[in-house]
């Protein structure tokens, strides 16, 4: 093992920040990370082992007990469940003959839950020692567990099975057509950088992440930040430790349209991205790739070597002795790394916890250099908005929202998929154009954003009314509220990272308190319970995340109040303790199950 | 100088103090437990939210800036407060009456200020380990409120690396920096700052307990306001 370690800490240049990278490698050599690794780690990075031993406890694809050698984790999300995810994965525990949440003693294969794999228009999905399987049925499942059991290697089970589609329905302005390579850079180059900077303000491109921040302002105001350690000056241009980052880590569940950006225009991206170096002096970028999209990382280095042999990337770009790089890390499983100070944390090699701000990442983000952080589809505008110029965007959608926006749509319709369309567009024309009928209600933006019910479907994608990342996840009139919100807010609940107390605790004091409504043991107190609990997370919380944990139920019981109260029982209060089914191992143990043996809850007048 | 209001009372600041930093430079105890002015402030426990053009902000962590009106003594944000104590009550297995720290704990002593009279949330009932290995020290899990102020004082004052928080979620927990994971078995030294540092009783000394008799410790005698100002902690 000292040798195995010794040679990875080799391979990334015993920088420490690249700690994910190596654990990665550790736990697929290992199928966990044992102590003895933790040790030799420490020793060969120079840092101390609780460093790696709270980012080994912190991601989800990293374990410090021994997972299967098939490593498999089901897609948790609800595009998942309303394909049957519950079913299927009682169906695969029975063929693997193992339990959920178990590694099999054989140590063959383990399975877990996970939150949303990005797969949502192709679920139910999971993942094989990383790599992503969608569309599971009893037939893909029969045909995996044979592989499973016949222990044939990832490498060689069919492509067929591990191929992701990319399920493109509707194309716009920005997936209609592919630029040139380099294009972009030369059109702002000769702009100028100044002129290029001009032009992105006049497009009005705010960030696709969620947020709808001015993408020009972050980067001028990464330009403008104080820097003294200038490290390279030539007479055409200066450069800085500056960095640039792509947040292609894409973990609100019902969002999948980085995932189809990374596989098919990953040079715009880069592109967009050294456009955004030009202009910021940065000599350096990071693509932060979640975990969940590992069958996308060799595609992308391949992009990038391309690129560096054309001269686009590297020590020489335009023969100017500019020099730009972009590297790819993978995430471990954390939604909260999305969230862009715990991305930078992570792109550390730490835990994703969100930062104290100010500052902010433009004047202190890696290793508190000004960096500038921007969604996957943000930069692929840019190189666009760099070639055609602003005017030719802020044509397109609204007075506050220009240009288009790509939508991930999933869930209860005929023809889910990736649709570009205009800012300003309705909900109803989305229904229409995916041919979803009998609709319920649809998830804008995720668990994150908002639950609108029929009689919304007149509003419009745009920041000034409905601002979404992506996520269109749409219900129709079979399905439960009650199920629906359940799923969100238990997946809140795993994805706090635990550093502050109104969300760590309140996350998995409203997960409880909805359980309990859930399953009908909700007195009329507990509403108000869970709404005060609600608020306060909403208000209270470090970061976005526990900012927006409540949504689900907050947004739901705005429209549904009438459902909420004839989920009650008829009392006041119901303890949140059920004697009953707490006497259930007590009965098991001495055999019991009369009368006798069970307890009311609440005497009978 | 510049001048920030707390409450609609003018208060100076010098360039780069935090709005905490400025209240309790002027005798304003907002309340808070992660933050001990002697480290870097970590802006975790929430307890010293306070309220800036309408929106809710750490007073630990944000800097104060020329004409901020900040709210914090109001109902609204003290009632927040009693909650989030709450919270951090029912997460961890607090038995004051047990606890050699009752009486001189900033948790007890903020609630006892905040008016918390019942834990109002449903306990957690978590498992937490206690580690006696240490001749000197014992660390009991159970009261630890992850503050981070052992880590911070192992780092910053003891120039060693003995604490750090691990885990995500609820799942969150302290772990020690040996190849044990036992206190025995790393470099700490029971005249460390680190040891002395925690708010609860989660860090305790050995051989010192019931010195001082229940009922004249610290905030037996003196609300926590009062003392946090007088002692800057
Ligand atoms: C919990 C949380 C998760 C997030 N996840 C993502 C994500 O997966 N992808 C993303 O681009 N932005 C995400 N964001 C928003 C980022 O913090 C940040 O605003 C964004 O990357 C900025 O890029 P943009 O201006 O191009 O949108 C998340 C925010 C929060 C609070
Ligand atoms: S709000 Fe939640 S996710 Fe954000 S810092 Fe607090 S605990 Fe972490
Ligand atoms: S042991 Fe004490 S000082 Fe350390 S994190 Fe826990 S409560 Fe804070
Ligand atoms: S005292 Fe400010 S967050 Fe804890």
């Amino acid at each position: 093992m000292e040798l195995f370690i010794k040679q990875l800490t080799r391979k990334y240049q015993h920088q420490a920040t690249r700690l994910l990278m190596m654990l990665r490698e550790v736990q697929a050599q290992y199928f966990y990370i044992p102590s003895a690794a933790i040790e030799f780690l420490t020793t060969e990075l120079d840092i101390p082992r609780t460093q790696i031993i709270s980012v080994v406890e912190f991601y989800a694809f990293l374990s410090t007990e021994p997972q299967g050698q098939y490593d498999i984790f089901l897609s948790d999300s609800i595009t998942d469940h309303l394909l049957g995810k519950q079913d299927l994965t009682k169906y695969l525990c029975h063929k693997l003959k193992t339990n959920l949440g178990t590694t099999r003693s054989d140590g063959l294969v383990s399975i877990n839950n996970t939150s949303c794999t990005g797969l949502c228009e192709q679920g139910p999905a999971m993942l094989v020692n990383g790599y992503a399987i969608g569309e599971l049925t009893q037939t893909r499942i029969d045909e995996i567990a044979g592989l499973i059991e016949q222990k044939i290697p990832l490498n060689d089970w069919p492509p067929a099975l591990l191929k992701v589609d990319d399920n493109i329905q509707q194309q716009g302005l920005l997936l209609s057509t592919q630029l040139e390579k380099g294009a972009a850079m030369r059109a702002a180059w000769r702009r100028g950088i100044m002129e290029t900077l001009a032009e992105l303000e006049t497009a009005g491109l705010r960030g696709r992440g969620g947020a709808g921040y001015l993408t020009a302002w972050k980067w001028k105001f990464c330009y403008e930040s104080v820097e003294e350690d200038d490290i390279c000056n030539t007479e055409v241009h200066t450069q800085h430790q500056r960095y640039v980052v792509c947040n292609a880590d894409e973990g609100e569940p019902g969002t999948f349209k980085d995932r189809v950006l990374l596989n098919n225009y990953a040079h715009e991206l880069i592109e967009g991205m050294t456009v955004c170096a030009l202009i910021t002096g940065a000599r350096q970028g990071f693509i932060y790739l979640r975990g969940e999209y590992l069958h996308l990382y060799p595609k992308l280095l391949a992009v990038i070597e391309e690129r560096r042999a054309a001269n686009l990337l590297g020590e020489n770009i335009f023969d100017e002795y500019i020099a730009f790089d972009v590297e790819v890390r993978l995430g471990l499983g954390a939604y909260i790394c999305g969230e862009e100070s715990a991305l930078i944390e992570s792109l550390e090699g730490k835990r994703g916890i969100p930062r104290n701000r100010p500052p902010y990442p433009v004047t202190s983000g890696y290793l508190n250099k000004p960096t500038v952080v921007n969604n996957v589809e943000t930069f692929v505008a840019a190189a666009h908005i760099a070639l055609h110029g602003g005017e030719w965007f802020a044509q397109y959608g609204t007075k506050k929202s220009k240009g288009t926006k790509i939508l991930s749509i999933s869930g209860d319709c005929a023809r889910a998929g990736i649709y570009e369309y205009e800012f300003g567009v309705t909900v109803q024309q989305i229904l229409d154009d995916c041919g979803a009928e009998n609709v319920l209600g649809v998830q804008v933006g995720g668990p994150s954003g908002t639950f609108i019910c029929n009689d919304e479907f007149n509003r419009k994608i745009a920041f000034e009314d409905l601002a979404t990342g992506g996520s269109f996840i749409i219900f129709n009139e079979s399905r439960s509220i009650f199920d629906i919100v359940q799923n969100f807010t238990h997946f809140f609940a795993d994805e706090s990272c635990g550093f502050c107390t109104p969300c760590r605790v309140g996350t998995s004091l409203l997960k409880k308190q909805y359980d309990k409504i859930h399953q009908g043991h909700g007195g009329a107190g507990d509403l108000v319970e869970l709404q005060e609990i609600a608020k306060l997370i909403r208000t209270a919380s470090h970061c976005g995340l526990g900012q927006t944990a409540a949504q689900p139920i907050l947004t739901t019981l705005e429209r549904y109040p009438e459902l909420y109260q004839q989920q009650l029982q008829k009392i006041d209060f119901e303890p949140g303790f059920d004697l009953d089914s707490s006497l259930e191992i007590a009965r098991k143990l001495s055999g019991r199950d009369d009368e006798h043996a069970h307890l009311a809850q609440v005497e009978d007048d | 100088m510049p001048h920030i209001r707390i409450d609609g009372q003018q208060i100076p600041f010098e360039e780069g103090q935090t709005i905490m930093d400025a209240a309790m430079a002027a005798g304003i105890y907002i309340p808070h437990l992660c933050h001990n002015p002697e480290f870097t402030p970590h802006g975790s426990c929430k307890l010293c939210e306070v309220k800036l053009n309408g929106r809710n902000c750490s007073a630990c962590t944000f800097p104060a800036a020329d004409g901020q009106e900040v709210e914090s003594n109001t109902e609204e944000l003290n009632t927040l407060r009693k909650r989030i104590t709450q919270m951090l009550f029912v997460e961890g297995n607090h038995f004051c009456p047990s606890c050699e720290k009752t009486g001189n704990c900033q948790l007890q002593g903020v609630a006892y200020h905040l008016g918390m009279l019942d834990s109002h949330f449903p306990h957690f009932y978590a498992q937490r380990e206690v580690d006696a290995s240490h001749p000197d020290i014992v660390l009991d899990r159970n009261r630890c409120i992850f503050c981070d102020l052992c880590e911070r004082a192992s780092k910053e004052a003891d120039n060693k690396n003995v604490f750090a928080i691990a885990g995500r979620g609820i799942n969150k927990h302290l772990i020690v920096n040996s190849a044990s994971g036992k206190l025995g078995d790393s470099d700490i030294s029971v005249d460390d700052r680190a040891c002395t540092v925690c708010p609860t009783g989660a860090i305790l000394v050995k051989g010192e307990a019931y010195k001082i008799p229940i009922g004249e410790r610290v905030y037996d005698k003196q609300e926590i306001d009062i003392v946090s100002l007088e002692t800057d902690t």
